[in-house]
């Protein structure tokens, strides 16, 4: 580390010696930080700093409170649940499936099924959406088809665009995300823990609740955190999906950006840092859950 | 060794090992399992299909048979929102690219201390998702000192802007783990010592060392870029996303067609990406929300 900052005589910037303090070697960040500054930093500070004040720009806490109110609130809860059930079932369903190819039977298709998960993950938004207005939209191929044989999902309450409907959809980029970001995990997992069990007269059940499991688990609980957020930030599917209409965070902050639909811009500040916040909380749990995986899986 | 083979592969030492003989008593179980996992495996596969499937289906309804990819193919605003996102794309990878390649091989040369805050702006991406980004973008840019929203290049550039901030988490991994991989201190001593300056070294030396990872790095932000939908939206650019969007009152089976044509044309990122990193463990393919 110190030889990085021993004296060179090349062009450039004048080396930095050791013990002077603001050496020129700084200049080398500016452009990087100059930018990230300007159009990072500076617009969520501004949002930080709009979130507490009132419309006649004295200080308040007011937004905040504001965020306890019904529609907002109601946005929390339902993009939560959203982000946790589609989390939890994109990680159980990729793990199993990443588990399948690397594994179970149908090992041939492993980088097939990587590849397409490559895609299916980036395969969000609006081309999404309405890929599965097409498929099980009320006109939809899936549904006419099973109109055919007396399923009528619409008539028992179904609809593409409530919370379901949108789980359905994030499914489609969740499950793609969890193979990708799972299968290593999965790669770690050394074959002689397995050998070494079986040895010791352990059943599969055994192997996976004693060894396999607890491995697994800090990169299982990172990933399903990844899609969490994953879907928590996520704006464009739904939009297309439901038109805006689906009272979620993104979505709410989206109305409030076009039309001012609060009628209240701190309150739509505040609702931009509640999400900020959330995320913080997730990337800083991930953190913590990759140095935990890291000691096994390498 | 047959990728059919009847075992699971964490037995399969264990049994070449020790033989046939006790190769009897597992095979019950372990091909009760097989058939689990290709049950698991046939459902994902029928997800994954099933919305392509439908997607197709309903770009055949309309008559006469391809005419509604014809009509595509046809609608000069189909090559001007593509063409627009595809200049924007590659604007914001040379951007992109121009930042985080000096300022990484900086970090990793000379400002080892400022690997942590170089870390966490570049990690900050995760914690402002698009839409979060694109207000605060919108609240500090529509009026004085910096009215980038009343001009259309002004749009333009703070559309290109956000993107290249939402490229950082990717891109900056994938140039840090391509210099990982080199030894850039000689390479750097090399250099100088035949008189090359900062720039030469860092086009002649260090770019071409790092083709695999930037080239990666570049279609994956070609194929975010090209469907990004909020951002574009929000400053009312002629970006693809949104004309796909609106296209569904007007052409909607037009509009089928374009979702899948856009479902191809990320299929070719990907395919890039897949083929340059063979070999490569370090393909990066997890990007952010949409």
């Amino acid at each position: 580390m110190t030889d990085a900052a021993l004296p060179r005589t090349a062009q450039g910037a004048p080396s930095a010696r050791p013990g002077r303090r603001f050496s020129l070697t700084w200049l080398g960040l500016v452009p990087f930080l100059l930018f990230s500054t300007l159009f990072l930093l500076i617009p969520t500070f501004y949002l930080i700093v709009g979130s507490f004040l009132d419309s006649t720009g004295q200080p308040t806490l007011q937004n905040y409170r504001d965020l306890g109110g019904e529609v907002p609130l109601n946005a929390y809860v339902t993009s939560v649940e959203i982000s946790l059930v589609t989390a939890i079932a994109g990680g159980v369903f990729g793990f199993l499936m990443a588990y399948a190819v690397i594994s179970g039977g149908p090992r041939r298709f492993r980088s097939g099924l990587m590849t397409f998960s490559g895609v299916a993950s980036n395969f969000a938004g609006v081309p999404l959406a309405l890929a599965f207005i097409f498929t099980i939209g009320r006109q939809g191929l899936l549904t006419t088809f099973l109109n055919g044989f007396g399923i009528r999902p619409y008539d028992s309450g179904f609809s593409i665009y409530s919370k379901l409907g949108l789980e359905i959809v994030y499914f489609y980029f969740q499950l793609p995300l969890m193979i990708l970001i799972i299968a290593p995990a999965i790669d770690g997992l050394k074959k002689e823990w397995r050998e070494a069990s079986e040895n010791m007269g352990a059943s599969t059940w055994q192997f996976w609740r004693y060894v396999a499991l607890p491995v697994l688990m800090p990169s299982l609980l990172g990933a399903m955190i990844l899609l969490f957020g994953n879907a928590f930030g996520a704006q464009a599917t739904a939009y297309q999906l439901t038109g805006g209409f689906i009272n979620i965070v993104p979505i709410l902050i989206g109305n409030q950006l076009t039309g001012d639909v609060l009628h209240n811009v701190g309150l739509g500040y505040a609702l931009a840092m509640g999400m900020v916040g959330i995320l913080t909380l997730t990337l800083i749990a991930y953190q913590f859950l990759q140095r935990r995986s890291e000691r096994w899986i390498r | 060794m047959s990728m059919g083979a009847g075992t699971n592969r964490l037995g399969q030492g264990i049994e070449a090992m020790q033989g046939k003989a006790k190769d009897a008593p597992p095979k019950q179980r372990t091909s009760r399992w097989r058939f689990a996992w290709w049950l698991v495996f046939i459902a994902g596969v029928v997800y994954f299909f099933l919305p392509l499937l439908g997607t197709f289906a309903f770009s055949m309804k309309s008559i006469p048979a391809f005419s509604a990819y014809t009509g595509v193919l046809q609608d000069p605003k189909f090559y001007s929102t593509l063409g627009y996102s595809f200049v924007v794309g590659v604007i914001t990878i040379i951007v992109s690219i121009a930042l985080l390649v000096p300022t990484a091989y900086w970090v990793r040369l000379r400002m080892p201390r400022a690997r942590p805050i170089v870390e966490f702006i570049t990690l900050l991406p995760f914690v402002v998702p698009p839409i979060v980004l694109v207000f605060g973008l919108i609240s500090t840019f529509s009026h004085p000192p910096l009215p980038f929203t009343h001009t259309d290049i002004g749009s333009t550039a703070l559309l290109v802007c956000g993107y290249v901030i939402l490229s950082f988490p990717y891109m900056y991994r994938a140039v840090d783990t391509g210099l990982r991989s080199m030894d850039v201190q000689s390479l750097t001593e090399a250099a100088q010592s035949l008189g090359a300056g900062w720039g030469r070294i860092l086009i002649t030396v260090i770019l071409p060392n790092l083709r695999v990872a930037l080239l990666s790095g570049a279609f994956l932000t070609l194929a975010i870029v090209v469907g990004e939908f909020t951002m574009a939206n929000f400053l009312a650019r002629p970006a693809f996303a949104p004309y796909l969007s609106g296209l569904g009152s007007n052409e909607p089976y037009q509009q089928s067609a374009l979702a899948l044509i856009s479902f191809a044309l990320t299929w070719l990122a990907m395919g890039m990406i897949a083929l340059l990193g063979r070999g490569n463990r370090s393909r990066i393919t997890v990007t952010g929300a949409r």
